[in-house]
């Protein structure tokens, strides 16, 4: 019998068309996205039809979670240092340099002023840990809520102010947000939703 | 593209060189990085709906807006997804007043185009025009501010007991974009409406306790 002779056949795959269909999508991504913020609690936003964006800049974002705790986030870092500090001072309380270098770098923020000095000086860590037990007092005896707005109004007039709530929120956390918004005169927000579509009936 | 076929200068003969790159590490840590992005981003930003809320500067009797009777649908959002409508003033008397309807588009959507058919189809009709790129922006939002002056158009007030939850108050406003009503408002619960939704509750019972005492 003749000697089967199995040919050798090079694997080598040619892995240009791959890179350049995985650059593709890396540029796609890159150039359409933008980076999650980091939320210090999971909030599900009610559904609705509308179809407005929400604007790149110029934005506070009012995080509101089911117990009714605040937190608030600034997309400008010269706004958080600014209101910090004048927020600071209403209190009497006054920031050192490094302190005010760790809150400027903090996405959202939502502690008692009273808090803020013990609170700033914990690690990265556990910050994070701590942060979603505390939020902004909000309530009619001590409403802290109310001077970060207003603070943060002063500081840039073009800012809009963005509400975000848990869907299963109870109404009258909400109301309390709302009228302290009312109260120092700011009628015009955003409410954020998610996108839904409405069934044609 | 990778192999590069070069022709060696000078001499007669010519020299074939073949340079194969091979790609694979490149196409790892594009995947690597594209995995990254995908899980570190979001793609789509968030909706947001814009409400503006009546200021709370005590506004003199006379420049008060008065909302006329036949034009106003109240409604009310009650715990448990409840929600309940009246048009104009409440009849204490009646119970049966007070209806109650659903969140769903058989429920209280209904309800409100049937009372704003005339500004609904209108809007419809120009938002069709949109559509179908006949009309620019400025003109679209012209022509809606047009439409939604009209006088016979419904003006509704969104009333939320302390049971209703932000899903009902957003489901609530939602129903006025989807039925283009262009006047309302979210106020704050009266001790009357507080009384029809008991008195709902009790079918009733309330008026002949009140009447008997």
């Amino acid at each position: 019998m003749p000697k089967i002779k199995i040919k050798r056949k090079s694997t080598i795959i040619d892995m240009t068309a791959m890179s350049d269909v995985t650059v593709l999508l890396l540029t796609f991504f890159m150039l359409t996205s933008t980076f999650v913020q980091k939320e210090p609690i999971l909030v599900s936003a009610p559904s609705s039809v509308s179809e407005i964006k929400i604007p790149d800049t110029n934005i506070m974002q009012i995080l509101v979670d089911k117990q009714g705790r605040v937190f608030m986030s600034l997309d400008k870092q010269e706004d958080r240092i600014a209101v910090l500090e004048a927020v600071g001072k209403e209190y009497g309380i006054v920031f050192n340099a490094k302190e005010i270098q760790k809150f400027k770098l903090a996405n959202s923020f939502g502690v008692p002023i009273q808090k803020m000095k013990s609170f700033l000086a914990l690690e990265q860590g556990e910050q994070d840990k701590a942060l979603p037990t505390l939020g902004i007092p909000c309530d009619s005896t001590n409403n802290q809520f109310k001077s970060w707005v207003k603070q943060a109004c002063l500081q840039n007039s073009d800012l809009r102010i963005a509400i975000k709530a848990d869907q299963t929120t109870p109404y009258p956390v909400i109301k309390n947000v709302m009228n302290s918004l009312q109260d120092i005169r700011e009628n015009r927000y955003n409410l954020i939703t998610s996108l839904k579509t409405v069934k044609e009936s | 593209m990778a192999e590069i076929q070069e022709k060696s200068k000078g001499g007669g003969k010519q020299k074939k060189k073949h340079i194969h790159l091979d790609f694979t590490p490149m196409v790892d840590m594009n995947m690597l990085l594209i995995t990254f992005f995908m899980l570190c981003t979001s793609l789509s930003k968030p909706q947001t709906m814009e409400i503006s809320m009546p200021s709370k500067d005590k506004v003199p009797e006379e420049e008060q807006t008065k909302v006329q009777d036949t034009r106003a649908i109240t409604l009310l959002l009650d715990g448990d997804n409840k929600i309940f409508y009246y048009f104009g003033e409440p009849d204490f008397q009646n119970y049966n007043s007070l209806v109650r309807t659903s969140y769903e588009a058989t429920g209280i959507r209904q309800v409100l185009l049937k009372r704003n058919k005339k500004v609904n189809n209108e809007m419809n009709d120009l938002k069709r025009e949109k559509i179908e790129k006949k009309l620019s922006d400025e003109e679209f939002a012209t022509r809606s501010t047009e439409i939604k002056k009209d006088k016979s158009a419904p003006v509704v007030i969104i009333k939320a007991t302390d049971k209703a939850n932000y899903k009902n108050l957003i489901d609530a406003l939602n129903e006025m974009q989807i039925c283009s009503i262009s006047k309302y408002a979210v106020v704050d619960i009266t001790e009357a409406d507080e009384f029809l939704l008991q008195n709902w509750e009790a079918k009733g019972g309330l008026i002949h306790e009140t009447v008997t005492e």
